[in-house]
C-alpha cells in the first residue's frame, strides 16, 4: 500500500517537473491562434473592424472579444476561413462595419497635393512617398486600398480608382458564368 | 529499328484532319501594311521597347528587347517605320489589349547587317544571351524562351527529345517544316547537342506523317553525329512533351519536376529550325509557318512574319461565308480569338477557322454521371471527375492534393464527356484562381511586413526623439549649473527658475522682433485711423471683461 502510494507521488513529482520544464523549455512566443487568425486576415490595415490594424483584430478575435464577420475586404470568403479555422458557424458580415468593395488603389491628383503630408502620416503600409511641401504620389503595388488617406486630405485630391483587369492579372471566369454571359448576349 | 516504344496512359484516336492542308506547299506570305508586335509573346517578363514612335527600323531590328534572365527580345518583321508603341488587341482568349509596338510598313523588307554567329568559338553563357537576343521561345506552344531551357544547369542532360508530334488534329506547320526543311531542323539540333552535351538525340513523330519521317531519316543520315528518327503511333497527345517522353524512353517525369531533372530536354522542331536560322544565317525569330485551315477554301501552311493579322493569312487562303470563329492552335486546346484581326505570334501554329458544319455547338452541359470515362483517357493518370467536382464547388485546396497542376489541358477528359461538360474550363478557371488568390497571398504578406516595419519605424523615431529631448535638457542643464556655479553655487531651484527666466526673455525678445514694422512715418489721417482702431479694440477688450450674466440680461 505504501509501496504503490510512494510509487504514484514519485511518478507525480517526475512527470510534473518533466511539464514544468517543457513549458518553460518549449513555451510558444506569442499567441498561434492570433498568428493563424492573422494570416487569413487581408492585411488591408482599414481598420473598419473597429481595429487598428489587421493584428490587433486578429488578437481580439482569439480573445473572443470581436466577431468574425468585422470585416469588409475579406469578404464573405474571409468569414469562411475564419469560421473553418474556429470551428464556429459562418455569419453574413456586418454591415456596420462596412461592405466589401471592389479592389481599388489610392490616386493623388498630383495638381491639387499641396503637400501637406497629412495622408503619408495617415497610410498604414507607407506607401505614400513625399515631403512637406512637395507633391506626394502613391506607390499603386504597395497600396492596400484602405482609403485611410482619403478623409484626412484638406484639399480632397485623393480619390480610389479601381485596379482594371491586365492580361497578367486576367483570370479565367467560371465556365457557368461565361455560358450565362453567352446566353445574355444572345438573348 | 531496334527502340521499343511504350505506351503512355490514356490519349484518344482523333480524325486527323491533316490532309486538308498537307498537300499544299509553303507560302511566303505577303509583307503586310501594319505589323503588330506584342512584347509579351513568350513566358516570362515582356520585353522593354528601344526605339521610338516615329523610328525607322529595318528587318530583323530589335525592337524591344529581353527584360531579364527569362525573357526574349522582340524584332522587326519588317523594315518600315513605329506608328505606336501601346495597348493594341492580342491573341489572348481575354480579349484584353496588351503593349504592342506597331509599325507601318515600307514594303522594302529591307534587312538589318546580319552575320552568322560562330557558335563553337562563344563561351556557352554568352551564346545563350546571343540566342535570347534573338527572340528564341520555344514554337510548340509554350513558348518558353529557349535560352533558358538550353541552359544544362545543375543537371546534366544526356537525351535530347526533338518533338515532331504534332499530334493535334487539323495543324501541319510541323509535318510541312520536317518534310521541306530537314536539314536545317538538324542544323539547330547540332547547336542545342554542343549547349546540352547531349548523347543521345531522339526525334519522334507520329507515324501518320510517313513523308516527314522519310525526310528527317534521310537528312540524319548525312550528319556526323547519331540521330534516331523514330514514328511514335498516333493517339493524342502523343506530341504532348511527357508524353513524348514515356513513348520513347519509357520514363515518366515526376509529378512537379521538369524533364530536365530525368535528364531529358525536349524541344520542338520548329524551334529547331528557328534556332538554326539564328545561328547559320543570324536571323533573329521574326517569321514562322502557321497552318491556316478549317473553313477556308485553300487551307495551307504559310511561311508568315510575326505581327502580320491573321485575317490578312484567312483572305490568302480563301476566306468564306459562315465562318463562326478563329481558334489559334488546333480544335483540342486551342483558344478562341476575340478577333481574326489580331496579330500572328510565336506562339501561333495553327489558325482554324471555325464554322458550325466543322463545329458544332455542344449540346447543353448535363450533370456528371461519374462514368470516368474521363480518367480512362487521361493521359496524366488524373481523375478528371474529381477534379471537376472539386472546381465546380471551388474547393481549389482540395483539387491541387488531386494535383490539378499535372494536367495539360489536353482535351481528351472533354473529348469524350458524355454529359459534354466542358471539364478543361472548369481546370484553367481553377488554376487562374489559384494563382490569383496567390498573388493575393504574396500582396498581403507584403502589406503585413509593411504595416508591421511601420508601427516598428514610429516606435524608433518617438524614442528617438525622447532621446534627443533628453540630452538636450541634459546640456542645457549643464550649462546653466556652470552659469550659476560662478556666482556662487545656489542650488537645483535657482538653476530651474534662471532656465525658466532664460526662456521667457527669449520669448520676448522673439516677440519683440515679430511687431509690425510698418508704422513708423504715417501720415496723420492713417494714424488716426489706427488710434480709432485701437480705441475699438480696447473697448471690445473691456466688454469681454465684464461677467457673462450681465450679457444674457441684455435683450
Amino acid at each position: 500500500m505504501i509501496a504503490a502510494l510512494l510509487v504514484m507521488v514519485g511518478l507525480a513529482v517526475v512527470i510534473g517537473l518533466a511539464l514544468g520544464w517543457s513549458a518553460v523549455r518549449f513555451k510558444v512566443e506569442g499567441n498561434p491562434l492570433a498568428e493563424k487568425i492573422d494570416a487569413i486576415l487581408p492585411q488591408t490595415q482599414c481598420g473598419q473592424c473597429g481595429f487598428p490594424g489587421c493584428r490587433p483584430y486578429a488578437e481580439a478575435i482569439a480573445r473572443g472579444e470581436a466577431d468574425i464577420n468585422q470585416c469588409p475586404p475579406g469578404g464573405e470568403e474571409g468569414v469562411k476561413k475564419l469560421a473553418e479555422l474556429l470551428g464556429v458557424e459562418p455569419k453574413p458580415l456586418d454591415e456596420t462595419h462596412g461592405t466589401p468593395k471592389p479592389k481599388s488603389v489610392a490616386f493623388i491628383d498630383e495638381n491639387l497635393c499641396i503637400g501637406c503630408t497629412l495622408c503619408i502620416q495617415a497610410c498604414p503600409v507607407d506607401a505614400i512617398v513625399g515631403a512637406a511641401k512637395q507633391m506626394h504620389t502613391v506607390i499603386a503595388s504597395e497600396c492596400t486600398g484602405c482609403e485611410l488617406c482619403v478623409p484626412p486630405c484638406p484639399v480632397d485630391c485623393i480619390s480610389m480608382v479601381p485596379v482594371a483587369e491586365d492580361l497578367p492579372h486576367w483570370k479565367f471566369k467560371h465556365p457557368l458564368v461565361m455560358m450565362k454571359q453567352v446566353g445574355g448576349a444572345r438573348g | 529499328m531496334t527502340r521499343v516504344l511504350h505506351r503512355f496512359k490514356g490519349g484518344v484516336h482523333l480524325p486527323d484532319h491533316k490532309a486538308e492542308s498537307n498537300g499544299r506547299p509553303i507560302h511566303a506570305a505577303p509583307v503586310p501594311r501594319q505589323l503588330v508586335i506584342p512584347l509579351r509573346q513568350h513566358i516570362g517578363n515582356p520585353a522593354r521597347p528601344v526605339v521610338e514612335v516615329g523610328q525607322q527600323v529595318l528587318k530583323g531590328q530589335i525592337i524591344a528587347e529581353a527584360d531579364g534572365y527569362i525573357s526574349a527580345a522582340v524584332h522587326a518583321s519588317s523594315s518600315g517605320t513605329v506608328t505606336a508603341i501601346g495597348p493594341a488587341l492580342v491573341p489572348h482568349v481575354s480579349g484584353l489589349p496588351d503593349d504592342c509596338i506597331t509599325i507601318e510598313t515600307d514594303g522594302r523588307d529591307a534587312w538589318i547587317d546580319h552575320a552568322p554567329i560562330d557558335y563553337q568559338a562563344l563561351a556557352p553563357a554568352d551564346l545563350r544571351m546571343r540566342l535570347r537576343d534573338m527572340g528564341l521561345a520555344g514554337l510548340g506552344g509554350a513558348v518558353f524562351p529557349s535560352a533558358v531551357k538550353l541552359d544544362p544547369g545543375a543537371h546534366a542532360c544526356p537525351t535530347l527529345i526533338v518533338n515532331g508530334g504534332e499530334c493535334e488534329p487539323w495543324i501541319t506547320c510541323d509535318d510541312l517544316l520536317m518534310r521541306t526543311r530537314a536539314d536545317e531542323i538538324l542544323q539547330g539540333v547540332r547547336v542545342m547537342r554542343h549547349l546540352l552535351g547531349s548523347t543521345e538525340i531522339l526525334v519522334g513523330i507520329e507515324d501518320n506523317k510517313p513523308e516527314a519521317i522519310a525526310a528527317m531519316q534521310a537528312a540524319a543520315a548525312g550528319f556526323d553525329f547519331a540521330v534516331e528518327v523514330i514514328a511514335v503511333p498516333t493517339i493524342y497527345p502523343a506530341g504532348g512533351a511527357k508524353q513524348m517522353i514515356e513513348t520513347l524512353t519509357g520514363r515518366q517525369v515526376p509529378s512537379g519536376k521538369l524533364s530536365t531533372d530525368i535528364g531529358i530536354q525536349v524541344f520542338n522542331v520548329g524551334t529547331a529550325y528557328a534556332l538554326a536560322r539564328a545561328v547559320f544565317h543570324g536571323e533573329p525569330l521574326i517569321s514562322r509557318l502557321v497552318t491556316v485551315t478549317g473553313h477556308v477554301l485553300r487551307p495551307q501552311n504559310f511561311e508568315v512574319l510575326i505581327g502580320t493579322p491573321m485575317q490578312r493569312l484567312i483572305d490568302l487562303a480563301g476566306d468564306r461565308d459562315g465562318a463562326t470563329g478563329v481558334l489559334m492552335g488546333g480544335p483540342m486546346m486551342g483558344m478562341p480569338m476575340p478577333s481574326s484581326e489580331v496579330p500572328v505570334v510565336k506562339a501561333t501554329n495553327c489558325i482554324l477557322v471555325k464554322s458550325d458544319a466543322l463545329f458544332p455547338p455542344l449540346p447543353a452541359m448535363l450533370p456528371c454521371i461519374r462514368c470516368t470515362r474521363c480518367a480512362d483517357v487521361c493521359p496524366a493518370e488524373l481523375q478528371p471527375q474529381e477534379l471537376f467536382r472539386f472546381a465546380k464547388a471551388g474547393d481549389f485546396g482540395r483539387a491541387q492534393e488531386y494535383h490539378l497542376f499535372d494536367c495539360i489541358e489536353c482535351g481528351c477528359c472533354s473529348y469524350v464527356c458524355p454529359s459534354h461538360i466542358p471539364l478543361v474550363d472548369y481546370y484553367r478557371y481553377a488554376k487562374s484562381e489559384i494563382w490569383a488568390r496567390e498573388r493575393e497571398k504574396r500582396a498581403a504578406d507584403l502589406a503585413r511586413a509593411r504595416h508591421e516595419f511601420r508601427l516598428f519605424r514610429l516606435e524608433r523615431e518617438k524614442k528617438e526623439k525622447a532621446e534627443k529631448l533628453a540630452a538636450k535638457a541634459q546640456a542645457k542643464r549643464a550649462e546653466l549649473a556652470a552659469e550659476a556655479a560662478a556666482p556662487g553655487a545656489t542650488g537645483e531651484a535657482d538653476a530651474k527658475k534662471a532656465l525658466i527666466a532664460a526662456a521667457l526673455a527669449r520669448a520676448q525678445a522673439k516677440k519683440a522682433e515679430v511687431a509690425p514694422k510698418n508704422i513708423d512715418q504715417l501720415p496723420p489721417d492713417k494714424q488716426r485711423e489706427i488710434e480709432e482702431i485701437e480705441a475699438r479694440r480696447a473697448k471690445i477688450r473691456e466688454l469681454a471683461r465684464q461677467p457673462l450674466e450681465t450679457d444674457e440680461t441684455k435683450p
